[in-house]
């Protein structure tokens, strides 16, 4: 299976301040994230507020250069090269976005929404385009009476297909979702996730889920990555991280999910505080502060981004504990 | 005697279509020291019920109750003085969205203490001291020094925790908790929810938690009310509840969560939405959704039935044999 998106050591850091009164600092919203997106798979990015995880959409969708690492589409570099040639790559990214409520424009109608990326990227004459806008709406389950309809007349989770079908207008091979569920009931979410698998298996896309949802992360997801204060701190495959976690903070995640399955529960974990600022962060590792297994050398030296028995951590102690 | 027992709630609000009714014979009964969870979707009425029950409905709203009781004295006789007096003291609220709640205008150790000196729960001068416990008391590090604190300044986490100190503040007999970590991230959601239940296992007081989160249902509650289009549909003791739904549509909603789904297969979906506020079918509420509705379902409503505790709003429930065997 080819590898569509791979980022290596990708870093975005904002300097902000500097004012008149605000002190110069260095926010690292994403610092050092690798990974590699296959056809026809889910990589699942989890995480509190505040983790980066919007960020790093922002940046695989490359509505933002990276500060620092390398982000590969299909093989090819995106940094370094003309702004026509990123233009092309970006066609084979597409995004679907948290809130339907916000992302769909309530003047246009559902036919000229889904027809206006093809219509910037001049594809097609407008009968064409037109036929692709009602072929899309079939295939996300909307009715063809609802093409002329406005984002108001529809409910959320009609909505959020509105937006995936806007997604798909030029045949991207990676979809980039930021929480696509997450503004949805329950019994919408679940027609919702059945839709985006169906048209995974019969488009082979590559989606890059970003959730802060485990339920539908366990569901969804082939692999996990799991990301706190911009950093990773671990990556494998679902199952091993969510039954074998290495990191003190993916089984904190794991242990605060409410769950209806006494299985999964996990009571023996407790965690205090909150996120540390984003700003300036600490020298060690980023987690040391909540950890329940802090020791010293945790505060004082960053840890690094090792492999243990098939998946990747960032903890000192990984594997010890 | 239960804490709160209200039968046959009913909240309307005159549109300009005519009177809606987003609330329709709703049961409440919670008991001292008990966790009863009210989950729901969103415009299931979950919040409008318990709203009611606070006496927060305003005009054009309409509460009718065919018995509305706390804690020995009947709600529906009261004055709005009197009632003034149960509300914010014995019976608080934590509200959704604790930025949109707090008064963005002072600072939250003001905010704390206009509920302490609107009740007068302790004399003026040690007003302040008791701000702090409080503070303390929800877990804020440093407490003396967030008393001058805006919201502004306080993450989400820590003004839920303001929200739930100015909740307590009276010591209340109830506390009715409105999605009170909808918005925060699940380590501060767990927090919360432990600060919750610890504050009721102190105090013995009766807490009411409105949800649609079937997770924190799971592993909060000790009874559950669902509800669905302003109805009431299944009440059950929680285990029971998971195990065994008896109305179609809580066993649809379960069946539906990623995490009970087997591997990757697709998820059973309740097919059509919520009805909304001109598409309210006839018959059973949930019958155009539902896969086991025939015709009756279709013509005549069906009323809560079954054993005591484990009533369900349907007239095909799911598991009928057992029950009443």
């Amino acid at each position: 299976m080819s590898v569509l998106m791979q980022a290596e050591g990708l870093c975005r850091h904002y300097a902000v301040g500097g004012g008149l009164f605000a002190k110069k600092g260095l926010v690292q919203a994403v610092d050092g994230v690798s990974f590699a997106l296959r056809e026809g798979q889910t990589l699942a990015v989890v995480g509190e507020s505040g983790c980066g995880k919007s960020t790093l959409a922002r940046m695989a969708t490359l509505m933002e250069l990276p500060t620092a690492g390398e982000l590969r589409i299909d093989g090819k570099p995106t940094l370094g090269v003309g702004e026509a040639e990123r233009r092309r790559l970006r066609l084979n990214v597409q995004m679907v976005f948290q809130n339907p409520y916000g992302s769909l424009n309530p003047r246009k109608t559902v036919g000229s929404i889904l027809q206006e990326p093809l219509a910037l990227n001049r594809r097609g004459d407008r009968p064409a385009r037109e036929r692709a806008a009602r072929a899309m709406m079939d295939r996300v389950g909307l009715r063809q009476d609802q093409f002329g309809r406005y984002p108001h007349m529809f409910s959320g989770g009609q909505r959020q297909r509105i937006a995936i079908a806007r997604a798909l207008m030029l045949n991207p091979r990676v979809v980039v979702a930021d929480e696509p569920v997450s503004a949805l009931d329950v019994s919408i979410q679940a027609q919702v996730l059945n839709l985006m698998m169906d048209l995974q298996d019969e488009l082979r896309l590559a989606y890059l889920f970003i959730s802060h949802d485990l339920g539908v992360v366990r569901h969804i997801a082939r692999e996990v990555l799991v990301l706190y204060c911009g950093r990773p701190v671990e990556h494998g495959p679902k199952e091993s991280v969510f039954a074998a976690s290495l990191h003190p903070y993916t089984r904190v995640l794991l242990a605060a999910t409410p769950s209806v399955d006494p299985r999964h529960r996990k009571h023996d974990v407790a965690v205090k505080g909150e996120l540390p600022s984003p700003l300036n962060p600490p020298p060690g590792c980023a987690f040391a502060s909540r950890c329940p297994h802090a020791t010293g050398i945790c505060t004082a030296e960053r840890p690094v981004w090792r492999e243990i028995s098939g998946h990747f951590v960032a903890c000192h102690h990984a594997g010890a504990i | 005697m239960p804490l709160l027992d209200i039968r046959n709630l009913a909240v309307e609000f005159a549109t300009a279509r005519g009177r809606f009714r987003a609330v329709d014979g709703v049961d409440v009964s919670v008991e001292p020291g008990e966790i009863l969870c009210i989950v729901g979707e969103s415009g299931s009425g979950k919040s409008v019920s318990m709203l009611a029950a606070m006496g927060l409905i305003a005009w054009p709203g309409r509460v009718t109750a065919a018995a509305m009781r706390f804690n020995g004295s009947d709600l529906l006789s009261l004055s709005p003085r009197q009632r003034r007096r149960v509300v914010g003291k014995d019976m608080a609220m934590v509200f959704q969205e604790p930025m949109s709640s707090l008064n963005p205008c002072y600072p939250v150790g003001w905010q704390i203490a206009e509920a302490l000196r609107t009740h007068h729960a302790v004399p003026r001068r040690k007003v302040r001291d008791r701000v702090v416990d409080l503070l303390d008391q929800v877990g804020i590090p440093a407490p003396a020094t967030r008393l001058g604190a805006f919201p502004h300044q306080l993450s989400g986490g820590m003004n839920q925790r303001v929200m739930i100190a100015m909740a307590i503040s009276c010591n209340p007999l109830l506390l009715i908790a409105d999605e009170p970590t909808t918005a925060l991230d699940v380590t501060i959601q767990k927090q919360i929810l432990d600060l919750l239940v610890d504050l009721r296992r102190q105090r013995g007081m009766g807490l009411v938690l409105i949800t649609h989160d079937m997770g924190v249902v799971a592993e909060t509650a000790h009874r559950v009310q669902v509800m669905y289009a302003g109805q009431m549909v299944e009440e059950q003791p929680t285990e029971a509840l998971f195990a065994a739904p008896r109305h179609p549509y809580t066993a649809a909603l379960l069946a539906a969560l990623p995490e009970r789904a087997m591997g990757r297969a697709r998820l059973p979906t309740i097919p059509g939405v919520v009805p909304g506020i001109d598409d309210r079918p006839q018959g059973c509420l949930f019958n155009p959704r539902c896969r086991f509705a025939d015709e009756k379902c279709r013509t005549e409503p069906p009323l809560l039935a079954g054993p005591p505790g484990r009533r369900a709003r349907c007239h095909y429930p799911l598991g009928a044999a057992e029950v009443a065997a």
